[in-house]
């Protein structure tokens, strides 16, 4: 995993450069040679690229009920950009996404890495306790956000038993029905499904780090934590640059697990960009301003993948 | 690394510390379980609610194991939910059909022969797994409709195929750039056309990349809740993902049909983890992180 890091970058571009055909000969194989990509291409055109200009298109235009039986939707400017940056929950939305994004990501990552570097131990049955972690990640969304929802239910819900039970609490936690509540128990949900990643990646990167190096620091006499803040950390810099911006970009555009817990609610008080997006255009069917939001973030993914790209890249570039 | 004789191990610091390497290794192993135990509890819960008779979900102190089990749930949920898992499995069955066909050529189009704008369609693919899923529910409604799709199973073997087209030919590319050019070399030699060398040469040799790919594509499809909720509204149409999500708003009583559905839901992913589980981990690993 840790080879396939490193490796990367060079992969794309780098073809070997062979004997001497003719030039001609050489370009007519290489158009030949395309028709086993063009399919792909007519792929990417159709079905990225045309809902991509499409959606740009849509947030520009009048799109709702009507449009779908007299097939025309008037272009009306900024119109939808104005009606959502000017309805009272867009503020709470935005918020609520990077309350969403940044709590699920700190810790994700957190114990993501916790886990990896505990993996790392060498211990019987490590390999086998290691892939049960994976099952949250393999499992549907939809499978765990209803299990977690059954979960949370505030007066039979297990969770709220054993806190109880524990002292943790005095009173039941209203997870789901309190509008202080629900975005936390989004987050905290979002949080078990997205650890296995993590957890992956960065046990991956870790492989990648010299043991050499732990066992000098160990005989210079270097503690553990020393070991792990001068040693870890920074050898995993570039691995966790792809983790987080990666998992940003997949944070933003999270739907499932928010529709199946809580659908946003109550009162949008765990409604997300995404979400709110879903809500605008399918249910009610304000399509022109679905799309405004959907361009929200598209912008959003665009800035990040950037950031991931560079990431990606840096560990070739040159040594921090 | 050793160059002592009868040295067992490796490890230099082992010396500093009292605690016998075995007791550290049982520990390791016990701090693993524990964490396991953890993690998978609400997978556990789900199990056991399957199982539970009505009254003992309702009740306020919890039921840890369903001593007296029913089936009823399971009942339930084949009855209500029968006809998706149907269409779940004919839509990702024909998802990975379709992901294939588009990726496996391209694949070897990246890997094997130089063709012109490789790079650029690599990057394309990178940037479209990063497309946020409404934007393109949003858009494959409207076309969905316009073409008289809405509840057609080939609208969201289509959709679902978005979801994996771009994994799929990374990592196939993946797998066949590992193979040596010496063995498509020699099937031209013998006079086998391209199409030729890629059918009977280069797929058999990259078949684990294929199984990854397939498997991978078909989780994707079972698991995808968007393009179902938006693609079909014609509830005999409906993936399970779906069905399970209508299946709780109108029966928030019947929780252990309700959980019955998540377990059924769940078995692809719980075979794929026993069966196959070497190409379980070459997908993950790949899963994000390629170039």
């Amino acid at each position: 995993m840790s080879a396939m890091l490193s490796k990367a970058a060079p992969a794309a571009g780098a073809a070997p450069a062979r004997g001497s055909h003719g030039r001609r000969r050489r370009r007519r194989t290489a158009w030949r040679a395309a028709g086993f990509v063009a399919p792909v291409w007519l792929y990417v055109l159709c079905f990225y690229v045309y809902p991509l200009v499409s959606n740009v298109r849509m947030g520009f235009q009048d799109y709702s009920v009507s449009s779908f039986y007299t097939g025309s939707a008037p272009y009306v400017g900024l119109a939808n950009y104005r009606a959502v940056w000017n309805s009272p929950q867009f503020g709470q939305t935005v918020l609520n996404t990077v309350l969403f994004t940044v709590g699920s990501l700190v810790f994700q990552f957190g114990a993501g890495l916790a886990l990896a570097v505990f993996f790392r131990r060498v211990f019987p049955l490590n390999g086998v306790l290691r892939s049960l972690l994976l099952v949250p990640w393999l499992l549907p969304l939809v499978v765990s956000g209803t299990v977690w929802r059954w979960v949370m239910y505030t007066d039979s819900g297990v969770l709220n038993q054993v806190l109880l039970h524990l002292h943790v609490v005095s009173q039941p936690v209203p997870w789901l029905v309190s509008t202080n509540m629900s975005l936390a128990a989004v987050i905290l949900v979002n949080i078990w499904v997205g650890i296995p990643f993590n957890m992956v990646i960065l046990y991956g990167g870790l492989q990648g780090i010299p043991e050499q190096l732990y066992e000098a620091a160990a005989i210079d006499g270097a503690n553990a934590w020393q070991r792990f803040t001068r040693i870890t950390l920074p050898l995993l810099r570039p691995v966790t640059l792809v983790v987080l911006t990666l998992g940003l970009i997949y944070t933003v555009k999270v739907f499932d697990v928010i529709m199946i817990v809580t659908q946003g609610g109550p009162a949008n008080s765990s409604q997300t960009l995404t979400t709110y997006a879903y809500n605008l255009s399918f249910q009610q069917l304000t399509f022109g301003k679905g799309a405004a939001v959907g361009n929200l973030l598209i912008l959003v993914a665009v800035v990040f993948a950037g950031l991931y790209l560079r990431a990606v890249r840096e560990p070739e570039g040159g040594t921090r | 690394m050793n160059t002592l004789a009868g040295t067992p191990s490796k490890s230099s610091h082992a010396p500093r510390l009292r605690v016998p390497r075995r007791v550290r290794a049982a520990l390791g192993t016990a701090v693993g379980l524990v964490i396991v135990t953890v993690m998978l509890f609400p997978l556990y819960w789900m199990l056991n609610a399957s199982f539970l008779r009505p009254q003992d979900l309702v009740s306020r102190t919890p039921t840890w194991f369903p001593v007296h089990g029913t089936l009823d749930g399971y009942r339930s949920a084949l009855g209500a939910e029968g006809g998706h898992l149907l269409v779940s499995l004919g839509v990702s069955l024909g998802t990975v059909a379709v992901t294939l066909l588009v990726a496996a050529p391209a694949a070897y189009g990246l890997a094997k022969l130089r063709v012109p704008g490789g790079r650029m369609l690599m990057f394309a693919l990178l940037v479209a797994q990063m497309i946020p899923g409404i934007v393109m529910a949003n858009s494959l409604y409207i076309a969905a409709d316009r073409l008289g799709l809405i509840n057609s199973p080939l609208a969201l073997i289509l959709a679902d195929s978005t979801l994996c087209v771009p994994f799929a030919t990374l990592i196939l590319q993946s797998f066949m750039r590992g193979i040596p050019d010496e063995l498509g070399e020699a099937a031209a030699l013998d006079g086998a056309s391209r199409l030729r060398t890629f059918v009977s040469v280069i797929l058999p040799v990259a078949r684990n990349g294929v199984i990854t790919a397939a498997l991978f594509s078909f989780l994707f499809a079972w698991a995808d809740f968007l393009f179902g909720v938006t693609l079909t509204t014609d509830d005999n149409r409906a993936p399970i993902t779906v069905g399970l999500y209508r299946f709780i708003g109108a029966n928030l009583t019947d929780w252990n049909g309700v959980m019955a559905t998540g377990v059924i839901a769940s078995l692809p992913a719980a075979l794929l983890l026993i069966a196959a589980q070497r190409y379980v981990a070459a997908g993950i690993g790949n899963a994000a992180l390629k170039d």
